[in-house]
């Protein structure tokens, strides 16, 4: 179906902190638009691989390149939103801040990307002032200030209530038009409703596209069991 | 209280009032947002041992003091970017340890009968115009680095991770802030005392963290309520001699309980 070349390629990448391995010889390769879910258990390697992506922690052994060429060259047409966005809730700092933070000031820009999310009203706000779902959209629009080609959230619903889970995802599914998207999150609607792509990663990755995960569920989608599904990403190759 | 301005160490005193008042406010508000509070007290104590052995050697007290102060902030710095787990306890160990040096210097100092108390506690009844130039150049340096550096300070004390994604170099920014963070303290010294100097870094901060929208205000407006909570105390230990930096803190302290009450009701 993808016949262009990968936008990320990660070639035999292994981590480990101490003594305890981290992820073992992962190999993943990412094409334009795709949206790729990471899920897996707690302390199965997902944030690092995320952070190794970023260039936040050092590689120690393998490859991982961005649209040909090392990480921390590429590092401004990547767009992050990290897991935690309850930081610093006293921090005295309005939205439209947040958003330009550590990059040039361009309040139209800004403005631009929080009506992206639907945050434009809130843009004078202080931050610790927003609902965690709003913040976490703020979150989104400062990853959009870049104008990025590739999108990376760290489990960005995880403490949001159900309604704003939807608004975040149904924002990720228009912003997947333009960019391609990687998520980690436990949530089984986000796979299969709006992701193309899945990797289970506990040390080791195990990849799927969503159609050959349909195929394996012949019966209907409705009616998937959470655990069974999860068992399965982690075992079929 | 009026015939009080026409001595010259009154002027000086409230020269030097505004000008740590505002010090105070902008480094405060960073070590405050940064949460470095307790490497901020690592350092005032530290800086004790510079004390001791500026005493010793015979070199200005200030001048001591602070390259004493910047090498301990150093050396904070390193630490606790390396080990982020241990941090506390290397704090605590150069903060105990600073202070040890300075007294055992104190000791070896032959003829020695400087009054301790003002250090300890303050003493801006006793600033000189020298002293004054020194926190006058120390504000300006201050007001020029936020000038230029501003954006990349605001970002890495938000979000010192993204702000390593944009590029900024967050460990040469965080020595920056340590460096200066040590200078304020061995100003704040001369007014309220190492003891004391916590109060000052804190208590307008936190007043102010309630009611600006912005990191920038935030600085300005701590540093203008520092500067009446200096004023204040000041009057308080003129007119019924109390000690300078102690009535300062009081004010300060009993401010800061009336605002969390008027806060409350609200």
């Amino acid at each position: 179906m993808q016949n262009n070349q990968a936008l990320i390629s990660v070639k035999n990448l292994s981590f480990s902190y101490d003594r305890d391995v981290i992820l073992s010889n992962i190999n993943l390769e990412v094409y334009e638009r795709d949206f790729l879910v990471f899920i897996g258990p707690n302390g199965g390697g997902k944030s690092t691989l995320m952070k190794l992506m970023l260039g936040l922690l050092p590689l120690q052994s393998g490859s991982i390149q961005i649209f040909n060429k090392k990480v921390n060259t590429v590092l401004s047409s990547i767009g992050y939103v990290p897991q935690n966005t309850n930081i610093n809730l006293n921090f005295p700092i309005k939205a439209i801040d947040v958003v330009m933070m550590g990059a040039k000031e361009n309040r139209k820009l800004a403005l631009e990307v929080l009506e992206k999310v639907a945050m434009q009203e809130e843009a004078e706000t202080k931050i610790g002032l927003l609902s965690g779902g709003q913040r976490q959209r703020v979150m989104i629009a400062r990853a959009l200030y870049n104008q990025p080609k590739i999108l990376l959230l760290d489990e960005p619903t995880s403490s949001i209530d159900v309604d704003g889970q939807k608004q975040i995802y149904e924002l990720l599914k228009k912003l997947n038009e333009e960019i391609t998207i990687i998520v980690i999150s436990h949530d089984l609607s986000l796979i299969m409703k709006y992701a193309n792509k899945v990797a289970h990663i506990n040390k080791r990755l195990t990849f799927h596209s969503l159609e050959s995960l349909k195929a394996h569920f012949s019966t209907n989608d409705e009616h998937i069991c959470e655990v069974e599904l999860l068992q399965m990403l982690g075992k079929i190759q | 209280m009026i015939e009080a301005l026409s001595y010259e160490f009154m002027q000086n005193a409230l020269l030097a009032g505004l000008l740590v008042s505002f010090i105070a406010g902008i480094m405060g508000s960073l070590i405050v947002v940064n949460r470095m509070v307790f490497l901020a007290g690592g350092i005032a104590h530290a800086a004790y041992g510079g004390i001791g052995i500026a005493l010793f050697t015979g070199i200005p007290i200030f001048l001591g003091t602070s390259i004493f102060a910047v090498i301990a902030a150093i050396f904070m710095a390193m630490v606790t970017l390396k080990q982020k787990e241990n941090s506390d306890i290397f704090i605590g160990l150069i903060w105990a340890v600073g202070m040890a040096l300075g007294i055992i210097f104190v000791d070896l100092t032959p003829g020695y009968n400087v009054d301790l108390m003002s250090y300890l506690f303050g003493s801006i009844l006793a600033v000189s115009r020298d002293d004054i130039i020194f926190m006058a150049v120390l504000l300006c340096i201050i007001l020029l680095v936020l000038f230029f550096w501003y954006r990349e300070l605001l970002a890495i004390s938000y979000d010192s991770e993204y702000a390593a994604l944009s590029g900024i170099n967050v460990k040469f920014f965080y020595t920056l802030l340590l460096i200066l963070s040590a200078l304020a303290v061995v100003i704040a010294i001369k007014v309220v005392g190492l003891i004391l100097v916590i109060a000052l870094l804190t208590i307008p901060i936190y007043i102010a963290q309630n009611i600006t929208h912005s990191l920038l205000s935030m600085m300005f407006t701590s540093g203008l309520i520092a500067w009446v909570f200096t004023l204040v105390g000041l009057w308080f230990s003129y007119t019924y001699d109390l000690t300078s930096g102690a009535c300062i803190i009081l004010v300060a302290g009993l401010s800061l309980l009336l605002f969390m009450g008027v806060k409350a009701l609200r």
